[in-house]
């Protein structure tokens, strides 16, 4: 397995995103980004934010003032009525709890699941090692539409349909999670500390526990928000095996609202703009241990 | 914990005895076996906790994932009604000579072929330009990444539902756009092409950001060493570009086309949520329904799980197509270069 550290992991320093100032060269001598850079940027800023932002306006207008022809292009006055009908109407707020939880449950074990398999391929020997490996790495490459049918058969079996364990469960599987914490164990944790921890006779979970779980915790913490996202915004699976009316995560809720018999523009536009809330303020909370952490899965991959 | 390390005793091999053992002439038998105890347990440790600690995954894999997989494959060959899930009857190939005869589902192919190369082509390439960019000097560059993931953060449903909107036929935010400079007016919603690009749009516009950041990443480990030798040799801004870049990105690339691949075999909820009155037929014509769309149509409209798996088999047989592919021309590539 020595053969996976490629030039790329040898170089896991340059996640301190901030240049080294002195010498210009950063990747590619390159120098201070140019007006024409800064106006790409922000035109490519705006694009990425508009739609969110024009949300919030079509949320606070009324449906007449949405038919008509120049669309608006500021704030109505009505909101945060929108949004409370929204949360109320639309089953939002129930919707809000059921998402919670499965995506923190999710995210919570992924980690902890990820991080003592990881471990375990990053710096324990054992046979049949570089195949399990294999196996991990080949099924995040299968797409989950393939098994649903047969999930869906089990939820039925199960008695789960409208149940959010029948949401938890198959989320649980992140071979992804599996991957990206050997990566991070591979280089974040020394050889010489587990050997120094052996000899002074901790068993192996001890191990997991006092030195693994310490060095491991920035990469746990990116990995569960990555996890949250992913499974706070999950939609085919939710979306079969879940009713509007009985336990809606956000997705399937918001989605019932663009699917209603009187689509109610201003309405559908306040439970979108509800549904992603959350997410964009651990966004704005979060943003740069994000970002790093996306970039550093990525090097790695 | 840091501080051990100089204090540790040389690397003890693993399986071997319990480390910091002292001669044993002088210890009491008791205490012998008490450690012989330990040693025993301490091997016992080391040989099977690797495989404890990852069975919970492979666990859960096999159940939730793997199970599945293969099952889907065995219920491709039954006739499966959803309302009575456990009764499978035997019909061989039946499944797979039904859909490769309706002409839906060749529809739905295309369709997906289509939208994946307007979704995803447009997308490496802006993502790529982005972290090209991203990648000078730059003020509140934490700021630029930040906001470009907030496509990421905002869910198919809720993007889908708020691009119907700037979409509009008659009242929206684009066509006024285009109207505003002349442009007729485009229907969105009904027109072949107008509706894949703009169900290619809503993706382009969630993965673009991502995907920059992913190519940014791999920007900042190639070493610059290269651009000056390339700077040296008078290659200028743009030629740096293609002929150190590029080639350094190639794995990065080949990961992005492949994940963007699946990705795009996997189309669902932007299509389901663009027309919301035609719902699973994608458009009134079919004119947008992906395969995903399509298995969902036939699995939970028309009912017939069996059939809906067989889609789902060959689609999977489809994308390990499109891998090999993808594998032999990146082969190619590195031979040729």
């Amino acid at each position: 397995m020595t053969t996976t550290v490629t030039p790329t992991d040898a170089k896991p320093a340059d996640k301190s995103r901030r240049p080294r100032l002195p010498k210009a060269a950063r990747a590619g001598g390159q120098l201070h980004g140019g007006p024409i850079a800064y106006a790409i940027l922000i035109l490519f800023t705006i694009v990425s934010l508009f739609p969110l932002v024009w949300s919030a306006i079509a949320a606070s207008r009324d449906n007449n003032r949405l038919a008509q022809t120049p669309p608006p292009f500021w704030f109505g006055g009505g909101l945060f009525d929108k949004i409370e009908l929204a949360w109320t109407d639309a089953n939002l707020g129930e919707a809000f709890f059921n998402t919670t939880v499965v995506a923190g449950v999710s995210a919570a074990t992924v980690v902890f699941l990820s991080t003592i398999a990881g471990f375990a391929f990053a710096k324990l020997r054992f046979r049949g090692r570089g195949a399990m490996m294999l196996i991990v790495i080949g099924t995040m490459m299968v797409p989950p539409q393939l098994s649903v049918i047969p999930l869906y058969m089990m939820v039925a079996k199960l008695d789960w349909t409208d149940q959010l364990q029948a949401v938890i469960f198959p989320s649980l599987v992140s071979a992804f999670g599996v991957f990206f914490m050997r990566q991070y164990l591979i280089q974040a944790l020394p050889d010489e500390i587990i050997e120094a921890a052996r000899v002074d006779g901790a068993s192996s979970w001890r191990v997991v526990w006092h030195v693994v779980f310490p060095a491991a915790r920035p990469a746990m913490a990116v990995l569960g928000m990555l996890v949250f996202v992913q499974t706070w915004n999950d939609f085919l699976w939710p979306f079969l095996v879940l009713t509007q009316t009985g336990n809606p995560t956000v997705q399937v809720a918001v989605a019932a609202l663009g699917r209603g018999y009187t689509p109610d523009q201003s309405l559908i536009m306040a439970g979108a703009l509800l549904g992603t809330l959350p997410l964009l303020l651990v966004f704005a909370i979060f943003g740069k241990q994000i970002v790093g952490g996306i970039m550093q899965g990525a090097v790695k991959g | 914990m840091t501080t051990r390390h100089d204090t540790a005793a040389p690397p003890v091999k693993e399986g071997g005895a319990a480390p910091g053992r002292p001669p044993g002439d002088d210890a009491s038998a008791a205490a012998l076996q008490k450690r012989a105890r330990l040693s025993r347990r301490w091997q016992r440790d080391i040989r099977w906790s690797p495989y404890a600690f990852v069975s919970p995954f492979f666990l859960l894999f096999v159940a939730f994932g793997l199970f599945p997989l293969l099952y889907t494959g065995w219920a491709s060959l039954h006739q499966v009604e959803l309302t009575a899930p456990t009764d499978m009857n035997w019909v061989g190939l039946r499944n797979y000579t039904r859909i490769f005869d309706d002409e839906f589902f060749w529809n739905a192919a295309k369709n997906t072929l289509t939208i994946g190369v307007i979704s995803t082509v447009p997308q490496l390439l802006m993502a790529m330009g982005i972290a090209h960019i991203l990648n000078y000097k730059l003020r509140a560059s934490t700021f630029f990444r930040v906001a470009m993931l907030a496509p990421y953060a905002t869910s198919i449903a809720a993007a889908s539902l708020v691009f119907v909107m700037l979409f509009g036929r008659d009242y929206g935010m684009i066509n006024w756009t285009l109207d505003a400079v002349g442009i007729d007016p485009v229907d969105w919603q009904n027109d072949k092409w107008p509706s894949q690009i703009a169900v290619s749009s809503i993706i382009i516009w969630r993965w673009t950001g991502y995907n920059a950041l992913i190519y940014l990443a791999a920007m900042q480990a190639i070493p610059h060493d290269l651009y000056e030798s390339a700077a040296l040799d008078g290659a200028s801004r743009w030629q740096q570009f293609i002929h150190v870049t590029v080639p350094a990105l190639r794995p990065t690339i080949l990961f992005t086309c492949v994940v963007s691949t699946i990705g795009a075999s996997q189309v669902f909820g932007e299509p389901l949520l663009f027309d919301a009155n035609k719902g699973t037929s994608g458009g009134a014509e079919h004119q947008f329904q992906t395969l995903g769309l399509y298995l969902y149509e036939q699995g939970w409209v028309a009912q017939h799980l069996g059939r809906a798996s067989a889609i789902a088999w060959t689609m999977f047989l489809m994308l390990i197509v499109i891998g090999v592919i993808n594998y032999v021309i990146s082969r190619r590539l590195r031979a040729s270069s």
